[in-house]
């Protein structure tokens, strides 16, 4: 008996807190409730600022803001990377929708930067208005078809996406590797410096602005493609219930080469505007990772190239402002990757509340048990 | 004897978002009784359940076990007071013996197998249990899975068990079977509960029914006093009559072929073996037979989804009279050839619909590629979604409600409505009501009985032999992949069919 009141005691409460599904939010809460997860971020973020570094976090912030917003020159830039970003972000986004986790775009990227560089080195004399049609075309070309190498495996084989795609990557990485060897310039320097030969065109002296155009027309393009398409269907049925698609008699193998080809055209068309349009030149970190951030971006817009625009921004600002207060506060140049950090973790983190509520546990648990129990600490739950 | 209640609920709510899963239940069981819970699917019978078994736990109320108060905040908890449950799906290991799975998981007591096979043994007889404590799961039928589910319970000491549907992947020989076994476990002095929504069962098992209706207890009363048209009205909270109405086949004329039909599964197994069989336009033919005897492939074999090792699937035009071979061709080429053959298949969200889609979208599933546009054409499937939302009396926020977000039966409707709305010659239906309330799969048996009426040759698999035997013409037993008899509904009992069902394992030896 003495046993049995010992795990009575111990089961008397109730769970600490339940986790319930939120249903039927108004449209605007989750906007609220995405505005207090920012606020928490910057709170907790300014709070770890003045403990860890004794500076002001409002100069930080404003420091942050400067990496962006500072000058036209920033602004620009900072557009420039944000199209790149959003211009790979769309690439995975269809492939995503299908469940097709093509993790590649990095070295779909490289494959279409790699054959635009190859194009400008090559092609020298060739007029420009013919070279860029070309340069685009064989980009396209290059992406689509390290893409479709993974698609095709897993339409007729099963094979696994991820790990392929993956792979892929690397393999474009060494690809890179081996021809900047080959065309290094200056010899000797490991590196290929700036090519001459079939940049894109600036437009009032800014090179970016061809670039930011391209990738808002595609955005409006993709947006238009997967919501009012019939591949659009086909690529959300497929995702959704692959056992769906076959009961209407969609051909899953087919949509899945389409759009992972779709996936990789667009991938490529962002390595060409990388190369001819803003770096002009290649080296294995030319895509710098944007293949992988990417896939977050998508994630957290829910695949909406619209709303992707605006993740793409939160990403590109947060590195561009993280950037600039390490240089001008003089600060190690982890902490800014720690206040990065720590702004996603809300952003994300926020999603799970918007879906579900937590709720504490209610004093007035048990009363009876309690009182049976004498000699129970729990004498503050009866009422 | 003891005289308090063995379980007793006081006033247990339970709501998840806005949903009220159960309201202020007050509910006991008797020690040595048998007690029904009877309610239409969504009314609270299983959350019900799952908080007394420490899966959820209830937002408010009390729990008494033996008049004392306790709190239940996991399985764990529940079987520390003898509270035990039997789920509708099997947790076994296939690969270990019956009393491996038993013993799996308790801690307390040395790891002893050979004790603990005698125990198991002990158990079977006493209750009247048929068992091998040796066999391994993989090589069990689902109704010795369904013992030993129920043993490990008993083994931990359970005085309260509950099972939730138990019936549902039993033949009526093996239900008959369970029952006497429950009924000596309650003559033992044990509680039972029994969730059910088959009106028959529980007037043939439990001393008393408690029923559920959205969420509330509506009322409890004795099992000899009460009759099936009380139950039915207690649990809809109307008068339902409940009668199909099955007209004779007109002009009946056969419709479609099936000869000598082989389908193997994806392990290599055979799940249809031989199958041949003629469906006729204008009557409903009923398919029967235990839950995963090869329905699913035969349906899905027609419907082009299912690879044929061999024999033919014919389907004779009511039009020109033209035969066409639909052998190997996918659901697309299906159409294209101009055969109207719609399908429900029983997986609603996994297969005939997309969860996520709203109605519209689903709408269109059939139709999305009809023209050259590049682009979707919405109007058409919005208008058909708004037709059937109207006459269907689909309770939903509007069209643009994703699926998902609707009650089974709506669920249904939806996708009923827009397989008939391409107006079939041929149609399948898998499961149709299955987790539907009683209103709602009335409402289907008359859509079936519509189509039937107007020549469409209707192929229904049912679990319910009561239902098979009022709404169909013909019914096909199928047992173990082969066809094990084709009766006439007008005069099949269902001892017969219960029968055939088993027939088709048992000369496996042939």
């Amino acid at each position: 008996m003495a046993n049995k009141s010992a795990t009575a005691e111990k089961k008397q409460r109730e769970p600490l807190f339940h986790i319930v599904k939120r249903d039927g939010l108004r449209p605007w809460e989750p906007y609220a409730i995405r505005a207090v997860a920012i606020l928490l971020a910057l709170i907790v973020s300014s709070l770890l600022t003045l403990i860890l570094t004794g500076k002001n976090p409002f100069l930080l912030f404003s420091a942050m803001f400067e990496g962006s917003f500072g000058s036209f020159r920033r602004f620009l830039s900072m557009l420039s990377d944000l199209a790149i970003l959003l211009c790979i972000s769309l690439a995975v986004t269809p492939a995503f929708k299908m469940r097709f986790w093509n993790i590649g775009a990095e070295g779909q990227v490289l494959a279409g930067g790699l054959a635009t560089a190859a194009c400008m080195i090559l092609m020298k004399g060739w007029p420009i208005a013919v070279m860029i049609p070309l340069m685009l075309i064989v980009a396209v070309v290059a992406g689509a078809l390290w893409a479709i190498l993974p698609a095709v495996c897993k339409a007729f084989w099963g094979t696994n996406e991820t790990l392929f795609t993956l792979m892929m990557n690397y393999v474009a990485i060494q690809l890179v590797r081996y021809f900047v060897t080959v065309w290094e310039n200056p010899k000797g320097s490991g590196h290929i410096g700036v090519i001459r030969n079939g940049q894109l065109p600036a437009i009032a002296g800014y090179s970016e602005i061809i670039p930011i155009l391209v990738v808002a027309t595609a955005v409006a393009l993709m947006y238009v493609y997967l919501k009012y398409s019939k591949h659009g269907y086909e690529i959300e049925v497929v995702g959704q219930s692959e056992n769906t698609a076959r009961y209407i008699g969609i051909n899953v193998k087919h949509v899945i080469i389409r759009t992972m080809l779709v996936s990789g055209a667009i991938c490529g068309l962002a390595g060409f505007l990388l190369v001819s349009g803003t770096d002009h030149t290649i080296s294995p970190d030319t895509a710098g990772g944007d293949g992988f951030t990417a896939i977050m971006v998508s994630w957290l817009a829910k695949f909406n190239p619209l709303y992707m625009a605006l993740t793409a921004f939160l990403i590109v600002f947060l590195s561009r402002g993280g950037g600039e207060i390490a240089t001008t506060m003089r600060l190690n140049s982890s902490f800014p990757e720690i206040l990065t950090g720590i702004i996603l973790f809300f952003i994300i983190g926020c999603e799970f509340f918007i879906h579900y509520s937590v709720r504490l546990r209610h004093k007035k648990a048990a009363p009876a048990e309690v009182a049976a129990d004498a000699d129970s600490e729990e004498k503050e739950d009866r009422e | 004897m003891n005289t308090l209640p063995a379980i007793e609920l006081c006033g247990v709510t339970k709501t998840f978002g806005s949903v009220i899963a159960n309201k202020d239940v007050n509910l006991d069981v008797r020690h040595g009784e048998i007690l029904a819970i009877l309610g239409e699917n969504g009314s609270g019978k299983t959350t019900l359940m799952n908080m007394i078994s420490g899966i959820y736990y209830p937002d408010e109320g009390k729990i008494f076990i033996d008049g004392e108060e306790v709190v239940i905040k996991s399985p764990k908890d529940a079987f520390a007071h003898g509270i035990g449950m039997i789920h509708q799906h099997f947790k076994l290991v296939d690969l270990f013996t019956a009393t491996e799975n038993i013993i799996l998981g308790i801690k307390d007591e040395k790891y002893n197998l050979k004790q603990a096979a005698e125990s198991v043994k002990a158990l079977c007889d006493r209750y009247g249990f048929e068992l091998d404590p040796k066999k391994k799961i993989y090589e069990m039928a689902v109704s010795e899975k369904q013992t030993v589910e129920i043993i490990k319970v008993l083994y931990r000491g359970a005085e309260i068990l509950i099972l939730d549907e138990p019936t549902a992947v039993l033949t009526p020989q093996e239900t008959r079977k369970l029952f006497d076994v429950l009924r000596k476990m309650r003559d033992d002095g044990k509680s039972i509960i029994i969730i059910t929504h088959k009106l028959h069962e529980v007037l043939a098992i439990s001393d008393r029914v408690a029923i559920l209706r959205k969420g509330e207890h509506v009322a409890t009363v004795d099992t000899a006093t009460t009759s099936e048209a009380e139950l039915t009205e207690l649990m809809v909270g109307k008068k339902v009559s409940l009668n199909i109405d099955r007209t004779e086949p007109r002009d009946a004329t056969p419709r479609l072929f099936v000869e000598g039909l082989n389908c193997l599964g994806h392990d290599g197994v055979k799940v249809l073996d031989n199958v041949s069989f003629t469906a006729l336009g204008g009557e409903i033919l009923g398919i029967a037979g235990i839950a995963g005897s090869g329905q699913r492939e035969l349906l899905e074999a027609i419907a082009g989804l299912q690879h044929i090792e061999s024999g033919t699937i014919t389907y004779r035009s009511p039009e020109d009279g033209e035969d066409t071979d639909l052998r190997d061709k996918t659901p697309l080429e299906i159409r294209e050839l101009g055969v109207r053959l719609s399908f429900v298949p029983e997986d609603r969200l996994g297969m005939g619909l997309v969860g996520d889609m709203d109605i519209v979208d689903n709408m269109m599933l059939r139709s999305y590629s009809y023209g050259k546009s590049f682009f979707l054409d919405r109007d058409p499937p919005k208008h058909l979604a708004e037709d059937i939302i109207a006459h269907l009396e689909v309770v939903t926020p509007s069209a643009a409600t994703p699926v998902r977000r609707l009650s089974g039966g709506n669920v249904q409707k939806v996708l009923v409505g827009r397989e008939i709305s391409s107006a079939p010659t041929v149609l399948m239906a898998a499961y149709p009501v299955r987790g539907l309330d009683i209103n709602s799969s009335y409402l289907i048996y008359n859509l079936l009985n519509a189509q039937k009426e107007k020549g469409v040759a209707v192929i229904f698999v049912g679990e319910d032999l009561d239902v098979l035997l009022e709404l169909c013409d013909r019914i096909l037993v199928i047992g173990s992949g082969r066809v094990t008899g084709i009766v006439d509904a007008r005069t099949s009992t269902k001892e017969e069919i219960g029968l055939l069902m088993t027939k088709g394992g048992s000369d496996d030896g042939e």
